[in-house]
């Protein structure tokens, strides 16, 4: 390729900050921490924490799911509106995360707390006040809310990007509306469906904070364990183990998925 | 081209950050490591420490930062990347930062207030010889509970912690060695045992608490028990006092069993860039009416009687803050554990907050979850096999009708 230079600063970028890194990770992962020989013990210790990586990847698999389920609708929606009304829209869309995430999360807890917003209201109003935080729910609500806006945007972009003449050949054709969707444009949008899934779910298994600030006592993702492994415990092996068997887990799940995608799709597949 | 010319942005607005700042020569910067919420900064009528030192040297910026516990701030020393010039934490870290050889023995000459600084503060346990390290403040260790829910007979002792009756409505420390120290006290064990069953039982105390804890928590508590939102905690003495403004109903106890006397001390770690400096700041924080007027704000008990003239009166008569002897005869310190028995500590902690009932559900629910999707993954096999199989045989039936050319 001609361009290939083009991609120079991004590969070196890369190298420095994602695979050299990734590298002390692997290192850390397998060394002790106080001689630096080789050691599986690390690795072995994560056995304990078994529990907290299911729960992690169970909750994070009912925000994506949710989120799909918000997602879709709205990005077909706004791929269907006028263009200057689709970008105020997306601007929209985008606002929240023009706020700091940690703000966002103990935003949600001024909300929902027994002493809060919403549970003031109610009590003044004379209503009996709700279990709103400190349960799973309260979690996938903080994963979804987000998260949402990295499934909408590769929905959306997707979604704008279907030619109309499929549809309009599909209608010609004696579809009805339900069997344009199902036959034309939802096949068409995995692509996007698959790249809003992994935006999500990537980052959702592995957060921390929603869930100390949101979550019950007893629910501590593995992004709180592996904080608390390296700020607190001064046990950065563990906690890069931790890193480690994590970042294969999403490997696996990622997988799975493209494996269900590509059956009906070539295109969709997502490398990470 | 847009998308190039914003990442070119991009990348200049973040190397931007790397260019060294130059600053007049003369200039110095230290910087400052303490707890959160732990100096007064001009709110509520109290002293700005940092602006009435910086006025009273001209030539030292601070750079002030906070941490949340004493073992956050040992992870950030002990993995490096950033150099402070003073540090100011408890007694039992300091033991264990001069026992690894980390802090730099201070020049008392440039510290001539230490001599306000109480005998009975002067060559403490954590450091006999008074090399490395000056008192900040002094400080205890109680429940908070909030008056208006908490009934006063069920108080007095630590099982107010554990009491199913204020289920949900219960905080706890969030840093290992507090937390340990309240189960050791109500199972009547020293505060520094490192013998391992009785670590273990201290685990087994703190599991059984959990389904009673609404979070674990460090500096949140304030704002938690002031709305109501929490109605017990305990929490440092000092702390109690600022919340008691805020909110008047809440109410304070040493516990019977005992509870932890403490020293927050000043040092400086090894890696320091202007000891100097960092001298004067401490020897400035020392001044008793500098003193004074910032435990006005943090509330915490002064180690230079001097100070206590410069206090707020309701501050210095306070028996919290200054309990009685008889009270202060019941508190234990701090001393330094064995790097064992803290890797032990930390490791069953983590045990304690992952703990969770629902362990078996959720790995039914995975392998359950699992089958499925090879369920699933099977049968989108052999339907695709079966209509391939479909589609040849019509291919196949298509070519035997067409007769051949």
């Amino acid at each position: 390729m001609k361009n290939k230079w083009l991609s120079g600063p991004y590969i070196a970028w890369m190298l420095l900050f994602t695979i050299i890194p990734l590298g002390v990770v692997v290192y850390f992962a397998f060394t002790d921490s106080a001689t630096g020989s080789f050691t599986l013990h690390n690795i072995s210790e994560i056995a304990d924490f078994l529990p907290t990586f299911l729960r992690s990847i169970w909750l994070s698999i009912a925000a994506t799911v949710i989120c799909l389920i918000i997602g879709y609708p709205v990005a077909y929606y706004i791929a269907h509106c006028e263009p200057r009304k689709q970008r105020m829209l997306q601007m929209l869309i985008m606002l929240p995360m023009c706020m700091s995430f940690l703000l966002r999360t103990l935003a949600w807890v001024a909300l929902l707390e027994d002493t809060g917003i919403i549970n003031s209201a109610l009590s003044a109003l004379g209503l009996k006040t709700l279990p709103l935080i400190r349960n799973n729910g309260a979690v996938i609500l903080g994963m979804v809310y987000n998260y949402l806006p990295y499934m909408i945007l590769p929905l959306y972009t997707v979604i704008m990007k279907i030619d109309p003449r499929l549809i309009e050949a599909a209608q010609d054709l004696g579809c009805n509306r339900k069997q344009v969707f199902s036959k034309v444009t939802l096949p068409l949008s995995v692509p996007g469906i698959v790249s809003g899934i992994t935006m999500v779910f990537v980052p959702a298994v592995s957060t921390f904070y929603i869930s100390q600030k949101l979550g019950p006592s007893d629910t501590v993702m593995i992004g709180d364990v592996i904080e608390y492994q390296s700020k607190k415990a001064n046990n950065m092996n563990v906690g890069a183990a931790m890193s480690l068997v994590l970042m294969i887990l999403i490997f696996i799940c990622v997988g799975i998925m493209n494996r269900f995608t590509n059956e009906s799709d070539e295109e969709s597949m997502v490398t990470l | 081209m847009k998308k190039r010319l914003f990442s070119v942005l991009l990348i200049v607005v973040l190397l931007v950050q790397l260019l060294p700042v130059y600053a007049s020569a003369e200039e110095v910067t230290i910087n400052v490591y303490n707890w959160g919420q732990y100096i007064a900064d001009g709110t509520d009528d109290t002293i700005d420490v940092i602006a009435e030192f910086e006025k009273a040297y001209p030539n030292i910026k601070v750079n002030y930062m906070t941490f949340e516990d004493n073992e956050s701030m040992y992870t950030k020393l002990k993995t490096g990347g950033s150099s402070f010039d003073l540090i100011i934490p408890s007694d039992y870290m300091v033991e264990m930062l001069i026992a690894e050889d980390m802090l730099v023995p201070l020049n008392f000459d440039n510290i001539p207030n230490f001599a306000y600084v109480d005998e009975t503060f002067k060559n403490p346990s954590y450091d006999p010889e008074n090399l490395y390290s000056v008192p900040y403040t002094w400080g205890s260790v109680g429940v908070i509970y909030n008056s208006k829910y908490v009934d006063e007979a069920d108080t007095g002792s630590w099982n107010l912690l554990w009491n199913e009756k204020y289920k949900g409505n219960i905080l706890m420390f969030g840093n290992p060695r507090d937390a340990f120290a309240i189960a050791e006290l109500a199972l009547g064990y020293s505060l520094n045992t490192e013998d391992p069953d009785e670590l273990r039982a201290s685990y087994e105390k703190l599991k059984e608490q959990k389904g009673v804890v609404q979070a674990y928590v460090m500096d949140e508590v304030f704002g938690k028990m002031e709305r109501g939102e929490a109605w017990i905690a305990p929490y440092y003495a000092g702390d109690y006092m600022t919340m008691a403004d805020e909110n008047p109903d809440l109410k304070f106890y040493f516990p019977e069993e005992g509870f932890n006397l403490f020293v927050d001390a000043m040092c400086i770690p090894k890696g320091c860039e202007h000891q100097k400096e960092a001298e004067l700041f401490i020897n400035f924080l020392c001044e008793p009416e500098i003193c004074g007027g910032n435990l006005d704000y943090i509330c915490y008990s002064a180690p230079i009687s001097a100070a206590r003239e410069y206090l707020d009166e309701s501050m210095a008569e306070s028996d919290v803050v200054y309990p009685s002897d008889e009270i202060i005869a019941r508190g234990q310190s701090f001393s330094a554990l064995s790097s064992e028995a803290t890797s032990d500590m930390n490791e069953l902690w983590l045990l304690v907050k992952i703990s969770d009932k629902n362990t078996v559900l959720l790995l039914i629910l995975t392998i359950a979850a699992i089958l499925l999707v090879v369920f699933l993954w099977l049968i989108l096999k052999v339907r695709k096999k079966k209509q391939k199989a479909i589609r040849c045989k019509k291919w196949k039936q298509a070519a035997r009708m067409t007769p051949e050319q």
